[in-house]
């Protein structure tokens, strides 16, 4: 017979409790880990997880998660601190759910690639603080830059390829009045692009760049400002200064070694790798002074030659993040071989530049003394990768090998702490598992909102339902405003969130209709007397009102071998009153926010009878919301 | 007795009106201009996917959709599925002379004030009663043409309705509300004025010549 025990006795014992911390303790070798949050279980007591991730149906998130989607080329809305997925903005892949790469407008910002790589997001700034205007994306693989405008969450520029920068993984990094997106090459090539070189004489033909993306204050429009050319070293992560850091902006690096193969153990042979200093006012100034090179119609600047735009400072093995606090002073770099993350003081590395505290060289530029520049080193744990701020003295670092958060305390130290930085280590959460990024809202500002923090871990390892193989990735919430970090809730995304960015959700107020009193397109019809056919030559132009529940017109006849052009406008202006238009077979799918027109061409290829429909589930009579494209063959 | 009559009548009218009932007068006058300009009537439709309510405001000279105007294109796009006739600013004649009306009345009511005497006030008064009357009648077979000419072919059939013109009543899944505004409250207070005024000078006699 099968005995019930009473629920406190199925929860862990004391030695589950101790097996679980035993190799934590052994792997970090320092404090133990924060309470467990397991206890805060299921129950929705006032106060208990449950309660304070719980969003009543009807009411609203308190702020916005902008995930990037990785190889999906997307990018992923949710709301904090229930975790849903709110919206997806597709940014460099195609999206039918939006329509997006299907009509002419967004089929040419794609360009010629169907997919991206969407890294690290990050909110425009003014003084320092989001100002939410765009969140700008970057493209790891093709070397691409894109700019989503939060009046409407659309994706609205893709700069590049990038010339002379490849593997655009340093970036998106803006500067604190949105002057810049700072923008590394984590792969070098042999420059301009497009010539060839054998890879064995990588460390001679092969070049990396940072460059300076220009943005326009009244539309940020991007374009290339200026580029650094750069020894070959894989530039990985980086962030902007402020406060006393204001103007300056820093990356890591990794293969200071600069192998070009086997980089795992090639790669890896040095204790240090170098980060870049980069003075990006001097940069600016330089190109205004004349003194860049222009390369693929861009200016470069040699820094060899133009001296006080580029430095390098060692930092522990294999870095990747290496971050800023909110007073602009302090800089954490962590290296993912080593346990450490280096706190880095920026007064004394201005002091050290003034007076020309230099270990060396490396083609030209300027080695600053390590030791010189160094607070200390701290003993975070295993594999720590990237670190943010609460504004409140608090660190927090994600430990990727460990699996874990760890929390520690910025400078200033006391001597005590000085002499043993153990000290400094405040507290430490378990995460699930293999966290890569974590994000705290704001960290990159000058006031962060310092109240949750959300782990994104690599590996989820069936903590979901299971959906075989393709696993999802997990994020976690968790409570940062106490002194132990809590567990709150964990989500599941598809692949891949590599870095997120938190904003207050009253910081923006977006639109929910394109009104047509603001409407200048230039094929915009408001009116269904306005539709027409009209056709020049082998061109077939339509011009089409999509309303509740009809598209006027509703027939449309065009021969074989013509270009059809049609031009939608959805004149609906209610709030998420959407169209679309799909015509069957013939690879169309295009959808219309309410006030928005949209253009699409395909050649016809095939007579017959083409039904066309709206997609998009409008109102009781949407699938009465159909057509014809008559094709008669040729003659 | 008859003559009597006539003769106490013919007092009563070329009774002057005192100073506060002039300045009633005059405030009458302010009102009908405010009517003018200020919102007669509202109608509001609240349904369950349209929570914060969809509104028309009817002034004299225009009708005014809520939500920047679009509200009334979205009724009139919901109102195409039972075949209602869009309604729109053009079709309602009313609104090229009703402010010219409110503007009569204005100056009826100033030369009352000025002339002071009480017949100008029976003028005033029963023509404006009669011009309120006529109006709202003229404003109910306005939504009883509106709900009973309904587009037969339109692709809902619903019993025709008169939607209603004060208060609440529900028409398929919206709660129709229906309620005077500002202006229209402008506009009652004219018969109030103009009786306070006449009551003011109740006891007023001719001025000995």
């Amino acid at each position: 017979m099968k005995t019930h025990l009473p629920p406190f006795m199925s929860r862990p014992g004391p030695a589950a409790l101790a097996a679980a911390l035993v190799p934590a303790l052994l792997l970090s070798g320092c404090n133990p880990p924060g309470a467990s949050s397991s206890s805060s279980g299921k129950s929705g007591a006032p106060g208990s997880a449950a309660a304070r991730t719980w969003v009543a149906p009807g009411e609203k998130d308190e702020y916005y998660l902008f995930y990037s989607g990785g190889h999906s080329g997307q990018v992923f809305v949710a709301g904090l601190p229930s975790m849903r997925h709110i919206s997806t903005i597709p940014v460099f892949s195609p999206y039918p759910g939006t329509g997006y790469g299907f009509d002419e407008e967004t089929k040419a910002l794609l360009g010629d690639y169907a997919w991206g790589d969407v890294h690290h997001p990050a909110l425009s700034q003014a003084d320092g603080l989001y100002d939410g205007r765009w969140l700008f994306v970057n493209d790891n693989a093709n070397n691409r830059v894109a700019r989503i405008d939060l009046r409407d969450f659309k994706t609205r520029q893709i700069l590049g390829p990038i010339p002379n920068s490849s593997g655009n993984h340093g970036s998106s990094f803006v500067t604190e009045n949105t002057e810049y997106v700072l923008v590394a090459s984590r792969f070098s090539v042999p420059l301009p692009k497009g010539r060839h070189a054998d890879p064995a004489d990588y460390e001679k033909e092969f070049n990396g760049m940072v460059s300076g993306i220009k943005v326009d204050p009244s539309d940020g429009t991007m374009s290339v400002g200026w580029q650094i050319l750069t020894p070959p070293f894989n530039w990985d992560l980086g962030s902007t200064g402020k406060g006393p850091s204001s103007g300056w902006a820093f990356w890591t690096s990794y293969n200071s070694e600069m192998a070009h193969e086997t980089l795992e153990a090639t790669s890896t042979q040095g204790d240090r790798d170098y980060a870049a200093v980069v003075n990006w006012r001097a940069a600016g100034q330089a190109v205004r002074d004349g003194l860049a090179t222009t390369l693929d119609g861009v200016p470069v600047i040699a820094p060899a030659k133009v001296p006080g735009v580029l430095y390098f400072l060692p930092v522990p093995k294999s870095p990747h993040g290496i971050d800023t606090d909110p007073s602009g002073r302090w800089i954490a770099a962590s290296g993912k071989l080593q346990p450490v993350v280096s706190v880095f003081d920026f007064e004394k590395i201005k002091a050290a530049i003034d007076r020309k505290d230099f270990t060396g060289e490396v083609r030209g530029v300027p080695v600053i003394r390590y030791e010189s520049v160094l607070e200390g080193e701290i003993p975070v744990g295993l594999g720590p990768l990237h670190t943010q701020y609460d504004g409140k003295g608090n660190a927090y670092t994600s430990l990727y090998i460990e699996s874990a958060v760890a929390k520690w305390k910025l400078p200033p130290w006391t001597a005590e702490e000085k002499a043993d930085l153990n000290k400094v280590i405040l507290d430490k959460i378990d995460v699930h598992y293999n966290i890569g990024h974590l994000v705290v809202g704001g960290s990159d500002t000058k006031e962060p909102y310092g109240k949750y923090l959300v782990a994104m871990n690599k590996l989820s390892k069936g903590r979901h339902l299971s959906v075989g193989p393709a696993q999802p990735e997990s994020s976690q919430l968790i409570d940062i405003t106490g002194e132990k970090m809590e567990m709150l809730y964990e989500a599941f995304t598809e692949p891949e969130p590599h870095f997120a960015q938190i904003l207050k959700a009253d910081a923006i107020k977006p639109i929910e209709v394109y009104p047509k009193a603001g409407s200048a397109h230039p094929h915009a019809i408001w009116d269904a007397k306005d539709a027409s056919i009209t056709r020049r030559g082998n061109t077939v132009e339509v011009k089409m009102v999509a309303i509740r529940s009809r598209f006027i017109p509703d027939r449309i006849d065009v021969n074989e071998g013509d270009e059809l052009v049609i031009h939608v406008t959805n004149v609906e202006q209610t709030t998420d009153m959407i169209h679309g238009l799909a015509i069957a077979e013939q690879n169309v799918n295009v959808i219309f926010d309410p006030g928005e027109t949209k253009t699409l061409r395909l050649k016809i290829k095939k007579p017959g009878v083409f039904p066309f429909y709206c997609t998009n589930f409008c109102s009781a009579l949407h699938q009465e919301m159909q057509g014809y494209l008559a094709v008669k063959p040729k003659s | 007795m008859i003559k009597t009559l006539f003769s106490r009548q013919y007092r009563f009218l070329r009774r002057p009106l005192g100073l506060a009932s002039r300045l009633l007068l005059l405030a009458a006058a302010a009102a009908l201009v405010g009517a003018v300009f200020l919102p007669l009537w509202k109608i509001h439709l609240v349904a369950p996917q349209y929570r914060e309510g969809l509104a028309l405001r009817i002034y004299a000279h225009k009708l005014v959709g809520g939500n920047g105007g679009q509200d009334l294109h979205e009724i009139n796009t919901l109102n195409h599925y039972i075949g209602m006739k869009p309604l729109a600013q053009a079709d309602f004649a009313e609104m090229t002379w009703l402010p010219f009306a409110f503007g009569v009345f204005g100056l009826l009511a100033l030369r009352a004030a000025f002339i002071g005497r009480m017949q100008s006030l029976v003028d005033l008064g029963v023509l404006f009663v009669y011009f309120t009357a006529f109006s709202l009648g003229n404003f109910y077979l306005r939504l009883y043409n509106y709900g009973h000419q309904l587009d037969p072919r339109a692709p809902m059939t619903i019993e025709p309705f008169t939607p209603v013109m004060f208060g609440s009543q529900k028409i398929a899944n919206f709660i129709q509300t229906s309620l005077p505004q500002s202006g229209a409250l402008c506009l009652a207070l004219v018969p109030v004025l103009v009786a306070a005024a006449m009551w003011c000078s109740r006891g007023e006699t001719l001025p000995e010549s």
